[in-house]
């Protein structure tokens, strides 16, 4: 009875809250944030803002600032303008040096010498040194550390013994030369090892200071970092600030002053809040909200490519997909990933037929029914599903794993009614909140067919291949092939970098052959930015240094 | 008295070791576990994360030193924010809840009391019907609706307060407006029923037939009696505005102890969550026992 009356009372007031809404939205026009008194620039379109302050949204709150422990896209984005590794990314992408201003491959592509600029130094004032990489190197592959991360060192010389436990820190393949060289010595080949050392795992940290105050030293007022900037506040779930670092050995060419960062998991919350200027850059954008956005505000959305899959797995070690490549082909070719991609995501998506996102200087594979028609592919779906021993009067009845979010429930659904409409299929969506999505999806008891997305770790095809390789932790279809495997392997330790990407390819292809996975599109990095924030240019890991942003008058 | 003061003391110290246990359980009983992420963590690393938050140990003996711990007033490191202690979160995020709710409950008796007196003496007429009607509104309308509402109109059109974050008093003016619109709308209700009531007492109309003001006998006479029941709703009504700002500093962006639960919970941050419930659970406890108290003291009956 209660319900009833509570319900009967909110349908009486709806015409009221309607009116509400239509005046609010009616009053409001176009967003006047571009449209503002000042032009942006001032008179020449160039002249600085004397308020060189930039707020960022950034996601959720970092674990940790420990460059070491830390893990996530929004705790990186603080650490690269805290601290500075061995190499450092253009506005563009492109590695160049950092710490080192220059280094050296051995013949067989197994050491690396770096030569470290001797003007670098940390936020009190001391030198860094080839021995603070060191010391950084052998504290993240240290099992005591508690890193999350430490093993993407593991083609360095003996990382993955001593994260096992079973060498001591010490013996790892990172050794000071001098105070300004370090060697790096590796297991095999590793073409994108200077793209990996702007990874937050191989920063360095200052020694003295994490002696002293222990897993406390990434706090403000403890924190020496070797960056830009400095932390100056962190107020947990309001913000974290950073100012400039005096002592960074290019700070004469760094523009912005203070830089916010804001956790706001809520996107909606994010937007309102950059539309009333308090964000100059925001972290992410509603999906629900983008038609609104690309009406009004559509100078100011930053969408580009970004070096991920968005793909759904089988579970290959239980029926029925185990040993049943061909019904496996089968919902893969029956999703229309045009549509997909277009209009159920609609951000700029990018369809995807391979497993590797485009990456500069890697030959993608395709598969053959890349270029069919949908109706080709439909038709030839239908065949796979009926040779499979599948039909409208014994359809096939899977249960589709997701972790909870708008985004995916739409792109689930949309999948769904695919294979209800052109098969017969009965897919079941469930969803999961992500700590018991992960576990579900961890333990393959389960699983048939799931949700995932991968985000490569560096700009390598490597970083996606590896993930399908039967040693792979984080291969959740369960998926063994010794052909796929022999192939990654061999391209990780070819020298050839031809050879290498060609082995990739190959992978890739088997892969696709055997279909475990459904690779759906590939990532778009979406931001809103203000038009008086300059310097920041799209890049496909979706990186920005602060130090390269400045902000115009306005 | 001094025997039911103690009474009370003493039962509820069960009340919360029961409150503890059950939260101790339920958390772990969650599925996925707090260090569960996207990618895997080596199993040498993740045998030393739960050396290092003692996971490893039987349960009884986890809950033994988590008790141990909490007599001594140590709520223990947090899993998710590995560089803060609960205690420092707590700290950080409490006194924003508290304002929060303490300035929604100063606006909602204030405003309430008004409104409830306003529409009590002038019943039945058109103001009584507006003040009323808006009331119903306040009550229906949920948080979640009213308060995107108000950042599109105040933050975004109109740009007079900000639409989230907390720099200034000013970023609590919309969320303390936002969780205070029920209360008031709720406190008017009350408060317009029992000065209805009131006023049909023999004693106002005593008052009346003396010849006395209106202004007299409504600040004399009718206005305490009438508050009564306002006042027994207070207690309940602060420890559900303090406690229950979650949505609200959702939406605006709050650091308050809401969001640190609702965010502990999703991340199975084990010592968070429990700190949280413990110290909920204590304050809650408290004030039940203040307004039990003070209900003794009011009314004899009760220390029976």
């Amino acid at each position: 009875m209660f319900v009833i009356s509570v319900f009967l009372r909110q349908a009486a007031l709806l015409p009221i809250l309607f009116i509400f809404l239509l005046t609010s939205c009616g009053g409001e026009g176009p967003d006047n944030s571009d449209v503002s008194a000042v032009q942006v620039g001032g008179e020449t379109g160039t002249e600085f803002a004397e308020l060189q302050t930039l707020r960022v949204g950034n996601g959720v709150e970092p674990q940790t600032l420990d460059p070491h422990r830390a893990e996530g896209v929004p705790a990186a984005n603080i650490l690269r303008d805290l601290y500075e590794g061995l190499t450092i990314e253009s506005p563009d992408g492109e590695i160049i040096p950092g710490v080192a201003t220059r280094w050296e491959t051995s013949e067989d592509g197994r050491t690396y010498t770096f030569y470290l600029r001797e003007d670098a130094r940390w936020s009190n004032g001391d030198p860094v040194t080839a021995a603070d990489f060191v010391f950084g190197f052998q504290r993240s592959v240290d099992p005591e550390t508690l890193s999350n991360y430490s093993s993407i060192l593991e083609p360095v010389l003996n990382a993955a013994e001593i994260i096992e436990g079973v060498k001591p820190p010490e013996a790892l393949g990172v050794k000071a030369l001098n105070d300004f060289t370090l060697e790096i010595s590796l297991i095999e080949p590793t073409p994108y090892l200077p793209g990996l050392l702007n990874h937050s795992t191989t920063y360095p940290v200052h020694r003295a200071s994490v002696q002293k105050h222990g897993s406390q030293f990434a706090r403000p007022g403890k924190l020496i970092g070797n960056g830009a900037y400095v932390l100056d506040e962190w107020a947990a779930q309001s913000h974290i600030k950073l100012i400039r670092n005096q002592y960074y050995w290019d700070d004469a060419k760094t523009i912005i002053d203070t830089v916010y960062f804001y956790p706001i998991e809520n996107q909606d919350t994010e937007l309102k809040r950059y539309r009333a200027d308090e964000l100059d850059i925001t972290g992410d954008i509603p999906y629900p909200q983008l038609p609104w956005i690309r009406e009004n505000l559509a100078a100011q959305l930053a969408i580009s490519p970004y070096l991920g899959s968005y793909y759904f797995g089988f579970n290959v070690t239980r029926p029925p997909f185990e040993n049943n490549a061909n019904l496996r082909r089968a919902l893969s070719l029956a999703i229309d990933r045009e549509i997909i991609a277009e209009k159920v995501a609609g951000a700029g998506e990018i369809p995807a037929f391979g497993w590797v996102p485009p990456i500069q200087g890697y030959q993608q594979a395709v598969p053959e029914w890349a270029d069919w028609s949908q109706s080709q592919r439909d038709a030839e779906a239908l065949r796979l599903y009926r040779e499979a021993g599948y039909s409208k009067d014994k359809p096939l009845t899977i249960e589709v794993l997701y972790n909870t979010s708008a985004n995916h429930k739409r792109i689930s659904v949309a999948i769904a009614s695919m294979w209800k409409q052109k098969l017969g299929i009965q897919a079941k969506l469930l969803n999961q909140e992500w700590k018991v999505f992960l576990q579900t999806r961890r333990r393959m008891e389960t699983t048939e067919v799931y949700r995932a997305g991968w985000i490569g770790d560096y700009n390598d095809a490597y970083s996606f291949a590896q993930l399908m390789h039967s040693a792979n932790e984080m291969n959740h279809a369960g998926y063994v092939s010794t052909e796929y495997d022999a192939l990654v392997d061999q391209a990780a330790s070819e020298q050839d970098m031809v050879k290498r990407g060609e082995l990739l390819t190959a992978a890739e292809q088997v892969l696709l052959e055997d279909m475990p996975i459904i690779p759906v599109y590939f990532y778009v990095s979406k931001h809103l930015v203000k038009p008086w924030v300059q310097g920041r240019q799209p890049n496909i890991m979706d990186h920005h240094y602060t130090k390269n942003l400045y902000i115009l008058k306005h | 008295m001094l025997k039911f003061f103690v009474h009370r003391l003493l039962s509820a110290i069960p009340t919360l070791f029961i409150l503890i246990g059950l939260a101790f359980c339920l958390i772990r009983v969650a599925p996925g576990g707090p260090f569960d992420g996207e990618k895997q963590l080596p199993p040498e690393i993740e045998a030393n994360l739960r050396a290092a938050y003692h996971l490893d140990e039987p349960l009884y003996q986890q809950f033994g030193r988590y008790m141990l711990n909490l007599a001594q007033g140590d709520f223990g490191p947090s899993f998710q924010y590995r560089d803060f202690t609960v205690t420092e979160l707590i700290g950080s995020g409490f006194p924003v809840s508290l304002q929060l709710g303490a300035l929604a409950m100063i606006l909602a008796v204030f405003f309430g009391v008004l409104a409830g007196s306003v529409a009590a003496l002038r019943q039945n007429s058109a103001t009584d019907y507006s003040v009323m009607a808006t009331a119903m509104i306040g009550i229906s309308v949920p948080n979640f609706v009213m308060a995107p509402l108000l950042i599109l109109f105040f933050a975004v059109t109109l740009r007079w307060l900000p639409a989230g974050g907390l720099e200034g008093w000013r970023n609590l003016i919309l969320p303390v407006v936002c969780l205070a619109l029920p209360q008031i709308a709720y406190i008017a209700r009350l408060t317009r029923g029992s000065m209805i009531e009131v006023l049909r007492s023999p004693f106002i109309r005593t008052a009346r037939a003396q010849g006395l003001s209106m202004r007299r006998i409504l600040f004399l006479h009718l206005l305490k009696p009438s508050l009564l029941p306002v006042i027994s709703y207070l207690g309940p009504a602060t420890a559900a505005v303090i406690t229950g700002s979650v949505v609200i500093e959702q939406i605006f962006g709050l650091p308050g102890l809401g969001r640190f639960f609702v965010q502990g919970a999703l991340n199975r941050d084990y010592t968070l969550v429990m700190g949280v419930v413990v110290f909920y659970g204590t304050l809650i406890i408290a004030f039940n026992f203040i307004v039990d108290v003070i209900y003794a003291w009011l009314d004899p009956r009760v220390r029976l």
